[in-house]
């Protein structure tokens, strides 16, 4: 098994619609985490919301860069609008390392340096071949990957680092509508961003009243917690160099820690999944889509 | 405006060329597009007659090679590609990126059409399509109004395709991954969505139960007719209460918006459904054929024969009104 100890912890963009200052504190407090290394941050899933947080930005990429940690902004996983296309462009001129999450952004980018999100569709070698040249210098791959896709596509286009979503719901799928909205009797143009009650996510239940989905806004999210620590060795053995973290409405410091800990070898995976349960009791907890199986189950690994 | 049908099998081709389509669009039978399912599809031998059938009647053939290329199975994808060019394709549908690139440099005369699978959704995304590999055409995702449609139209160097008539998907295309988080099996990578392998229905008391792996997508008193558990259009408990969460079991139909999506300056409208048989492309076809062709005031007519055929199902102009969102 290779060595896991070069595995970098990346806190991904916070999904979900937070009080501005919330946001603020959550990325002071990780700011001061030793073991998170990288950081990509700001509102991805929904145009609407971003001057929740737009005016903390500055402050906060401030001091996460300040205590060290390398800081890329998230581009919108969905332009349509005007006005969407016109803030993905000023995202792109203003300078900063950006995550492109469209193919939009791919194109303002082209030629420089640049991170592509889990929402580009990246599904083999030779389209990250492609990015590379022009311009992608790491990749945050797909969470419907299996390891039997994620090998084959770093074998294949070694020349830039990669990501897998190791903590967190799932983001599975994205819509012009609303439904969150929808479910509180709001249409999406006159939402109230009602999302904001759910800070980690609306639970949806089949009729039966399995746990099914969780919505966040536009964003139809996994039910369970995607958690990969058993995985670790696997994913540095196939080239993995990022593992991200999603934000979820827990002690994120806590959690970056215990990956930090099984990744040194400090704790074991099963131990720190007992310790997850407390951290995080809210979902259910899944790694299938990496063991090619569906999204939602349990593969002992 | 072009109208652009589907044929899941040889026999649904003929139908819709006899039935006034300007050109048709199939696929494999296999993996290599988004409708992968049993006893659908085109042989190499069978594509290659329906391009010739086309051909002499002054109708093109489009193949849709339109699901992501799965890593260390390329040659699959390749090979697709290369054989749609050597049948004839008068455009190859394609959504992966590297696809694109190998059709843009190994056949550079052959016409790229961009899948709605690919999820460009604004002149920009258009535009890196349209520089970095030729695109000719572009089908765009179930996302837009007809004045956001419009508005690329003005900016773009391509033709713009858009969905008429048939399913509709509420979540943007090609950014859906949940049918693989409940059976392990994607409309990106499988080329399907909610499939029948994982649908069982089962008598519940007086209901009827639909299930999709194991999970209850539906529940239908006597009274109403069980539909199929599309993942998507099923009812759940959200918020207290049990309702269609993400949208209701409607198919899409943008009747009303014709004459607008022609102004916006859109080429081509698709009509959904490789999986529907022969007779229904058919009668879609030479119905939508009718309206289209008719004067204003004798449109309506044709659109209410062309409505019979949701089969009882309620339909919407989806995302095209910006109401629905």
């Amino acid at each position: 098994m290779a060595e896991t100890k070069t595995l970098k912890i990346t806190m991904g963009p916070v999904p979900y619609l937070w009080s501005g200052e919330k946001w603020r504190d959550f990325y002071y407090r990780i700011a001061d985490s030793g073991h998170v290394d990288a950081v990509t941050l700001g509102e991805a899933v929904c145009s609407k919301r971003d001057h929740f947080t737009r005016p903390f930005l500055p402050e906060v990429v401030e001091r996460l860069e300040k205590s060290g940690k390398a800081v890329a902004l998230a581009s919108l996983i969905l332009v349509t609008q005007e006005r969407e296309v016109a803030a993905t462009r000023k995202l792109a001129a203003a300078g900063s390392l950006v995550e492109a999450n469209d193919l939009s952004a791919l194109r303002l980018l082209a030629g420089r340096p640049h991170l592509v999100g889990p929402f580009v569709n990246v599904y083999n070698a030779a389209t990250a071949r492609l990015l590379i040249k022009r311009g992608a210098v790491r990749l945050c791959l797909g969470p419907e990957l299996s390891e039997t896709s994620i090998g084959p596509i770093i074998a294949g286009a070694p020349d830039a680092e990669y990501e897998v979503f190791a903590f967190g719901r799932l983001p599975l799928a994205i819509s012009a509508r609303c439904a969150h909205a929808r479910a509180k009797g709001h249409a999406k143009d006159n939402c109230q961003f009602v999302c904001g009650d759910e800070p980690d996510g609306l639970d949806v239940d089949t009729l039966d009243g399995q746990p099914f989905l969780s919505i966040n806004g536009v964003q139809t999210m996994s039910r369970h917690c995607q958690v990969l620590f058993g995985e670790l060795p696997g994913l540095a053995a196939l080239g993995v160099t990022h593992l991200r973290l999603s934000p979820q409405d827990c002690d994120m410091v806590a959690v970056a820690q215990l990956f930090a800990r099984v990744r040194d070898g400090a704790l074991a995976a099963d131990e720190a999944m007992e310790r997850l349960r407390e951290i995080y009791p809210q979902a259910p907890f899944a790694n299938g889509f990496l063991h090619g199986d569906a999204g939602m189950n349990w593969v002992a690994a | 405006m072009e109208l652009i049908c589907p044929a899941g099998t040889p026999a649904a081709y003929r139908e819709a060329v006899e039935a006034g389509a300007d050109a048709v669009y199939c696929g494999f039978r296999d993996e290599t597009n988004a409708r992968n399912f049993p006893g659908l599809n085109f042989s190499r031998a069978e594509l290659r007659e329906a391009v010739a059938f086309g051909h002499a009647r002054g109708v093109q053939t489009y193949v849709a090679l339109n699901t992501f290329m799965r890593a260390g199975a390329e040659d699959l994808w390749f090979q697709a590609a290369d054989d749609a060019v050597a049948a004839g394709a008068d455009a190859v549908i394609l959504a992966d990126l590297a696809l694109m690139e190998h059709v843009a440099t190994s056949h550079p005369g052959q016409r790229l059409h961009v899948s709605v699978q690919a999820s460009a959704s604004n002149v920009d995304a258009v535009s890196f399509l349209v520089e970095s590999f030729g695109a000719k055409r572009l089908v765009l995702p179930r996302v837009l109004t007809v004045p956001e449609i419009a508005n690329i139209a003005r900016q773009v160097d391509c033709e713009l395709e858009v969905f008429a008539f048939g399913g509709l998907c509420v979540m943007a295309e090609g950014r859906c991954s949940l049918s693989s988080y409940i059976t392990g099996q994607s409309p990106n990578m499988q080329g399907v969505c909610s499939p029948a392998s994982h649908v069982r229905y089962r008598e519940d008391g007086a209901e009827m139960v639909s299930e999709l792996g194991g999970f209850t997508i539906n529940r239908f008193g006597a009274d109403e007719p069980a539909g199929y558990p599309t993942l998507c259009k099923g009812r759940f408990h959200i918020a207290d209460e049990d309702a269609y969460a993400f949208e209701d079991p409607v198919s899409l139909d943008v009747m009303d918006h014709l004459d607008a999506l022609k102004a916006a300056g859109v080429t081509a409208l698709k009509i959904e459904g490789r999986q529907r048989g022969k007779a229904y492309v058919a009668q879609v076809v030479s119905q939508l054929r009718s309206a289209l062709s008719a004067a204003p005031a004798d449109r309506p007519a044709h659109l209410a024969q062309l409505r019979r055929l949701s089969e009882g199902q309620r339909t919407t102009s989806g995302a095209y009104e910006k109401k629905w969102r």
